[in-house]
C-alpha cells in the first residue's frame, strides 16, 4: 500500500498564484512546481476516498459540471463524475453517441451550446488533438482536457506521477520506460512531458513503427529493444495497443507484438528488483502485459492507479473552480 | 479598340531607373517614347515603381478583390473546384473575370482528377486551357501520368505538378517533426516531396514533356530540380512566400491558419527554398490563393482543411525578400509576372513593346499590417495575420484600362 508524501505548503507561491491557469489543457502549460501543487491537493483527497462510508466534500455544492465525451470512454468518464459528485457538483454527461453531433453540429457550436448553459467546468474528451483548446478559447468556464486525439490527457500523467510518488516516495531521478504505441499515445505525451518535467530519465520504448518522429527532441531515450529499455528501470510504463494497430499496418500480428513487446515475468526481470509496472488501461492481456504480471499485487500498480484518478481529479476541479467560487487568494 | 492612348511618366521601370512607359490600344508601344499621340492620358507616378500586374499560378478560387488588392491582373485557376475536366466548365471559368481580370484555368489532366483516365485535354485547351494541372494531389498512376505529359507536351502545354507521395502522406496534417510529435498530429516525412519529383522528372526525362512542380518546399526536393536543370531538362518549379517566411512552429497552438498543403516544413528546409530562391532554382512565386471560411477552419486541425488566402500578401511579402537581400527587384517580377507567362504563353508578364498593357504602380514602402478580419478575400485565413509588412500596388491596368 502506498503513503501520502506531502511537501509543505511553505514550498508554492500563495493563492491563486499557486496554480495561474485558467484551463487543464496539457501538462505542456504546467510547470514542476504547479504538478507539485496538484499532486499535493490530490493526497487530501486520496484520504477523504478512504475514510469510510462518508466520502462527500460539498465544497463545489450548486456548481454544474458538464462532462462532454466527443469520444467513448468509460473508465475516465466515471472517475470524472464521481469525482464532481464527491465534490458535491452537479454533474451531467453528454456523450457524443446520442448527442447532436451526429447531427452534423460543429464543435464550436456544440460548445457555444454548453456554454450557455451556464457551467462552471467541462471536462472534455475528442478524438482530434486540438479539440479541447479550441473549446476552451471559446467558453466562459475552466475546460479540463479528459484527452483530445493522440495530443494531451493531463490528468492521467499526473495520476501517474501521484502513483509513483506515493509508491516510491519520490518522482525525481527515477528511470521510467514508456512502452508500446507510443505514436499514438496522448498518455505517453502527456507522461512524457510531465516525468522529464518532473526531473526523471524517461525512456520510450517501441517497435519504430510506433515511435512518434523527433521523439528525442522531448529529452527522452528511445529503445526498440524491450529488454534493453527495461535494463534498470524504476517504473514500466505499459500503454494499450490498440487492436486496429495490429492488423499488419504497424504490427504484423498481435503474437508478434507479445513475443517482442509483451510485459512477461521474465522480461520484467531486467528492471530494478523493486520496479513497479504500470498501465493506462483498459488493458489487453496477453498482448502488451501479461496477467500475472498484471494482477502482481506488489509490483502492479494498475488498480491504485484508478484510485489515483477520483483524487487527482478532485484536486484539478476543486483548484479550477476557486476563482469561481472566490476562495480567497485566487479572485 | 476606343481605348485612351496612356502614357506613365516618372515612374521607376521594375524598382529601377525611372522612366515612362507608353500604352496604345491596349499593348505597350514603347518605353521611354520621346513623343506621344495627341489625346494621351497622362499619368505622373511620382517615383513610384511600374510593374507587370502579377500573374498568380494555381490559385483556388476567383476572388476578385482580393487579386485587385494585390496587384494580381491574371490569376492561373487551379481545376479543384468542379473539377475543370471539360471544354465547357473551361470556358465558363475562363469569363469568370470579365470584364477587370483575366483568368486563365488550368484544365484537370484526367477525368475528375481521379487520376485514372485522361481528361478532354485538346478541347480544353480550344475552350481556352493554358496549362494542365493534377490538382490538389499527384497523380498515383506512374503509367497515367506517363501518358498524361506525352499527351500534353503534343499539344503544347506544361504540367502542373503537386509533389506528394500519397503513400506517404496519407492521414498526414504535419510535416514529421518536433511540432507534429508535441501536438500529437499525423505527420508524413518531408522526403514524400522529393520521392514524387524523382519520379516525375524520370518521367520528364524520358517523354521530353515540360513540367512545373507548384511548390517545391525540401531541401531535397529542390536539389533535384536543380540537378534536373542542371540536365537541361525543361523543368520549373514554385513556391509559397508562406514557404519561405514559415515553418511549422507555425503551427503551434493548432493554428489551423497554417494548415497548408504541402504542409509547413521543418526551419531547415525553409532556409533551403530562401538559398534557392535566391540561386534561381525557384522559378515562380505565388500566392496558391485558397480561401476558406470559418466552416473549413474554425476546426480542430486535423479536421480543418489546408489552404491560405494568399492573393493580397503576395506582393508585400515578395517585396520582403527584396528588402532582405535574397533577390533583385527584376527578379521578383520574373518570379510574380515574366515566368508565370511564358508558361501559359501569354503576351504579358513583362514591360516590353508588344506586351499586353497589364500594368500596375507599386509604393513599395507604405506600410500595412495584414489583419485577418479586414480582409479583401472573401475569407481572411492568412497564416500572416497580425505581420507588420511594406508595399502595395496603388494602382491597375488591365489591357490599358485603368481598373483600380
Amino acid at each position: 500500500m502506498t503513503s501520502a508524501t506531502l511537501r509543505p505548503a511553505s514550498d508554492y507561491p500563495p493563492g491563486g498564484d499557486a496554480f495561474r491557469h485558467r484551463h487543464l489543457i496539457g501538462i505542456a502549460q504546467l510547470t514542476p512546481w504547479e504538478i507539485s501543487y496538484v499532486l499535493d491537493a490530490a493526497e487530501e483527497w486520496v484520504d477523504l476516498n478512504r475514510s469510510g462510508a462518508s466520502k462527500h466534500d460539498d465544497r463545489l455544492a450548486g456548481l454544474t459540471i458538464i462532462n462532454a465525451f466527443f469520444e467513448n470512454s468509460t473508465r475516465t468518464l466515471l472517475s470524472f463524475e464521481i469525482a464532481g459528485k464527491r465534490l458535491g457538483a452537479d454533474v451531467v454527461n453528454m456523450h457524443a453517441a446520442q448527442s447532436s453531433v451526429k447531427k452534423g453540429e460543429t464543435l464550436i457550436d456544440t460548445a457555444m451550446t454548453l456554454n450557455a448553459m451556464r457551467a462552471d467546468a467541462m471536462v472534455i474528451r475528442h478524438a482530434s488533438s486540438g479539440a479541447v483548446q479550441l473549446i476552451a478559447d471559446k467558453v466562459d468556464c475552466p475546460v479540463l482536457n479528459a484527452g483530445d486525439g493522440r495530443h494531451e490527457h493531463p490528468t492521467q500523467a499526473l495520476l501517474d506521477a501521484l502513483t509513483i510518488r506515493r509508491r516510491k516516495g519520490r518522482v525525481e531521478g527515477l528511470t521510467i520506460a514508456i512502452c508500446g504505441d507510443v505514436l499514438h499515445s496522448r498518455v505517453a505525451r502527456s507522461n512524457i512531458l510531465a516525468l522529464t518535467l518532473l526531473g526523471n530519465e524517461v525512456r520510450v520504448v517501441a517497435p519504430a513503427t510506433l515511435t512518434p518522429p523527433a521523439i528525442d527532441r522531448m529529452h527522452v531515450a528511445t529503445f526498440t529493444d524491450m529488454d534493453e529499455g527495461l535494463k534498470d528501470a524504476d517504473v514500466v510504463m505499459m500503454l494499450r495497443l490498440q487492436n486496429e494497430r495490429m492488423d499488419g499496418a504497424y504490427l504484423p500480428s498481435a503474437r508478434e507484438y507479445h513475443a517482442l513487446y509483451g510485459l512477461t515475468p521474465k522480461r520484467l526481470e531486467k528492471a530494478k528488483p523493486d520496479a513497479i509496472v504500470m498501465h493506462p488501461g483498459p488493458m489487453n492481456r496477453g498482448v502488451e502485459i501479461d496477467s500475472n504480471v498484471a494482477d502482481d499485487p506488489v509490483r502492479s500498480t494498475i488498480t491504485e492507479q484508478v484510485e489515483m484518478g477520483v483524487a487527482v481529479r478532485m484536486a484539478c476541479l476543486d483548484i479550477l473552480t476557486r476563482r469561481k467560487r472566490k476562495v480567497a487568494g485566487w479572485a | 479598340m476606343g481605348v485612351t492612348p496612356l502614357h506613365i511618366v516618372n515612374a521607376r521601370l521594375l524598382g529601377g531607373t525611372t522612366g515612362s512607359l507608353l500604352a496604345i490600344d491596349g499593348s505597350i508601344a514603347a518605353l521611354n517614347p520621346s513623343d506621344v499621340p495627341d489625346g494621351t492620358e497622362v499619368v505622373d507616378a511620382r517615383g513610384l515603381w511600374l510593374a507587370p500586374g502579377i500573374i498568380d499560378l494555381g490559385v483556388f478560387a476567383t476572388d476578385k478583390p482580393a487579386f485587385h488588392f494585390g496587384g494580381i491582373t491574371r490569376a492561373a485557376l487551379m481545376p479543384d473546384a468542379g473539377p475543370l475536366d471539360s471544354p465547357g466548365l473551361v470556358e465558363r471559368s475562363a469569363k469568370g473575370g470579365k470584364p477587370d481580370l483575366w483568368v486563365h484555368p488550368l484544365a484537370a489532366a484526367t477525368k475528375g482528377l481521379e487520376g485514372r483516365e485522361l481528361a478532354e485535354i485538346g478541347l480544353m485547351k480550344q475552350a481556352g486551357a493554358r496549362a494542365i494541372a493534377t490538382g490538389r494531389n499527384r497523380i498515383a498512376d506512374s503509367g497515367v501520368m506517363r501518358r498524361v505529359l506525352s499527351y500534353a507536351a503534343s499539344l503544347g502545354l506544361v504540367t502542373i505538378i503537386h509533389a506528394e507521395d500519397e503513400g506517404l502522406t496519407a492521414g498526414a496534417v504535419a510535416t514529421d517533426g518536433e511540432m507534429a510529435t508535441r501536438l500529437g498530429l499525423a505527420s508524413a516525412p518531408a522526403v514524400a516531396e522529393a520521392m514524387a519529383i524523382a519520379r516525375d522528372l524520370a518521367l520528364v526525362e524520358e517523354t521530353g514533356a515540360p513540367v512545373h512542380f507548384r511548390q517545391v518546399t525540401t531541401a531535397k526536393g529542390l536539389d533535384l530540380i536543380r540537378a534536373a536543370k542542371a540536365m537541361g531538362l525543361p523543368v520549373l518549379c514554385g513556391i509559397t512566400p508562406a514557404h519561405l517566411l514559415l515553418s511549422d512552429t507555425a503551427i503551434g497552438d493548432f493554428r489551423t491558419f497554417a494548415r497548408l498543403s504541402p504542409p509547413l516544413r521543418s526551419e531547415d528546409d525553409r532556409h533551403a527554398c530562401l538559398t534557392a530562391l535566391a540561386d534561381g532554382t525557384i522559378d515562380v512565386l505565388a500566392s496558391g490563393h485558397d480561401p476558406r471560411g470559418p466552416e473549413d477552419k474554425r476546426l480542430p486541425f486535423a479536421e480543418a482543411l489546408p489552404g491560405m488566402a494568399g492573393a493580397e500578401t503576395l506582393l508585400a511579402l515578395g517585396l520582403g525578400f527584396v528588402r532582405d537581400g535574397h533577390i533583385a527587384p527584376e527578379r521578383l517580377f520574373d518570379l510574380l509576372a515574366a515566368t508565370p507567362a511564358c508558361l501559359l504563353g501569354v503576351d504579358a508578364g513583362q514591360l516590353k513593346v508588344g506586351m499586353e498593357a497589364d500594368l500596375i504602380l507599386i509604393d513599395e514602402g507604405t506600410p500595412w499590417q495584414v489583419d485577418a478580419k479586414r480582409m479583401a478575400a472573401w475569407a481572411g485565413n492568412t497564416p500572416f495575420d497580425g505581420m507588420p509588412v511594406q508595399g502595395r500596388a496603388t494602382a491597375m491596368w488591365k489591357g490599358g484600362l485603368r481598373i483600380r
